[in-house]
């Protein structure tokens, strides 16, 4: 990818890096998509092995920081090389945090299995959760290759999520309408969308970080934002989009 | 770019050969009133010639051959009128090994002001050489130590006598060529701190070859390579984001 330091170890060290991050990125995706198969199939083992698993992302964030901590001791990086190190220990907390929104809809799957209903509850979720990794899978693909084209085709598809986000609130709210005995489902299922969403929203800040590490600037500041969930309220939804 | 900026000394077009070899190939670069400049590249790269041109330190090398121009607020110091000996007081230098002269504390700053006639009496000239001291970091050091002999300080003081004496003229701009490379880290961090202090009052360009101190004491920084300027910016920029392939492999290490 680069030409190669007069110090061949400073190359082991970064490309390890990168390497991690890779990692992390594929396991980071691996439990969000279980925590889904879980709730989706009403799995509650493999909902209690996605718990347990995060872990292994909340090491790895830990391990990423010191390994970066020490080159940046050890060698005092400059320019791209500093901007690499620091993108790693940018897109680890992001990263890390994906699993926690894994893990979070997870927890919901006891809960759910209790007030279990149609399989049309869930598909919107599980379409949502389908569209949120595949952008995370894009922004850790346009990551392992440095492609600044790739970044940015992944960041015109943010606007994508948040009118899905906006649709699945809606639907969930209108269900809620038609039947009381729909809200405890409904608003765990609410829950696990924001979770969901904000797994979009880790995806950006990451596209943000490898925008920066290939070019040392920030991509323009805030595209608007088309999440309209905040405006949303019973009686009126039907009114929105 | 702040409209305060004021261009101290510009190269233009500056070109420099020792006899058959060509060792700059036309730089234009400005050096900027009250800024700390950063010349990097590597060795060989023309970055101690361009700054032995800005004092004309050149002209005691035996066929070397400068053309273009250098200007010190705007006066050409090339220039048949110019006093190369009045020249080298308004832009002093600091060089690599501390070389004070074999002379005592006192003598080695009290020489130049002494040459120049800047003081018109001994207390003057007292005021001058503990003044130059202070401003050095070296006062509170040797002050019970004047009339020792400069070389038995140690060699970050000793570097700092030089400062010391470079001062005590009243330079507009003071030339440093890799300044900290024969000291060790505290007397490095000595003279950093200096040169931030320095160039509230003076005009600093430096030559190094260490990136960290480059990016710590810099607030712009030229890179130069093979006789040519590569690349020059604001120090934030080239060392976070250089916009040349060989700026970047040459700070990160890739080559040099």
């Amino acid at each position: 990818m680069f030409t190669q330091h007069t110090v061949r170890s400073f190359d082991k060290e970064l490309n390890r890096l990168s390497k991690e991050i890779a990692e992390m990125g594929t396991y980071a995706a691996h439990i969000v998509e279980r925590s889904i198969l879980a709730i989706m199939r009403d799995d509650q083992k493999l909902a209690k092995q996605v718990i347990s698993d995060d872990i292994f992302l909340d090491v790895a964030e830990r391990k990423i920081d010191e390994e970066a901590i020490l080159i940046i001791a050890r060698r005092q990086p400059m320019a791209v090389d500093l901007r690499e190190i620091i993108g790693a220990i940018r897109i680890s907390v992001d990263l890390e945090r994906v699993g926690d929104m894994g893990k979070n809809i997870a927890k919901r799957t006891a809960v759910l299995s209790d007030v279990r209903q149609t399989a049309a509850f869930y598909h919107g979720l599980e379409d949502f959760a389908a569209l949120a990794l595949k952008q995370l899978n894009e922004v850790l693909d346009a990551y392992a290759c440095r492609s600044l084209e790739r970044i940015d085709a992944v960041r015109e598809h943010d606007d994508e999520i948040d009118s899905m986000y906006t649709s699945l609130f809606r639907d969930l709210l209108t269900y809620m309408l038609e039947d009381p005995r729909n809200i405890t489902v409904c608003t765990h299922l609410l829950f696990c969308a924001k979770n969901i969403e904000r797994i979009g929203d880790h995806a950006t800040n990451i596209a943000k970080t490898v925008h920066y590490v290939i070019t040392g600037t920030y991509p323009a500041l805030e595209r608007p934002k088309d999440d309209q969930t905040y405006r949303l309220e019973i009686g009126k939804s039907r009114r929105i989009l | 770019m702040s409209s305060e900026l004021k261009i101290k000394m510009c190269g233009l077009d500056v070109k420099v050969s020792y006899g058959k070899k060509r060792a700059l190939h036309g730089i234009t670069l400005n050096i900027l009133e009250n800024k700390v400049t950063a010349l990097i590249g590597p060795s060989g790269c023309g970055k101690s010639t361009f700054l032995r041109c800005l004092n004309r330190m050149n002209d005691t090398i035996e066929g070397a051959l400068v053309t273009g121009k250098i200007l010190l607020d705007e006066e050409d110091i090339y220039d048949s009128s110019v006093d190369v000996v009045e020249l080298r007081a308004r832009v002093g230098m600091v060089f690599q090994k501390p070389n004070p002269f074999p002379k005592s504390v006192y003598e080695n700053v009290a020489y130049g002001p002494r040459i120049h006639g800047l003081a018109k009496s001994r207390v003057a000239l007292n005021e001058i050489v503990e003044q130059s001291l202070v401003k050095a970091g070296l006062f509170s050091e040797v002050k019970d130590r004047l009339h020792d002999v400069g070389t038995s300080l140690s060699g970050g003081q000793q570097q700092r006598l030089c400062i010391a004496r470079a001062i005590a003229v009243s330079p507009e701009v003071i030339l440093m060529d890799e300044p900290c490379s024969a000291l060790d880290p505290i007397a490095t961090a000595k003279i950093e701190e200096l040169i931030d202090d320095l160039r509230r009052n003076y005009t600093i360009a430096i030559v190094t070859h260490s990136m960290q101190q480059a990016a710590r004491v810099s607030q712009f920084t030229a890179m130069f390579h093979l006789g040519n300027l590569v690349e020059v910016g604001t120090t934030d920029t080239i060392f976070t984001s250089p916009q040349e392939r060989r700026t970047q492999d040459y700070i990160t290490g890739r080559f040099g």
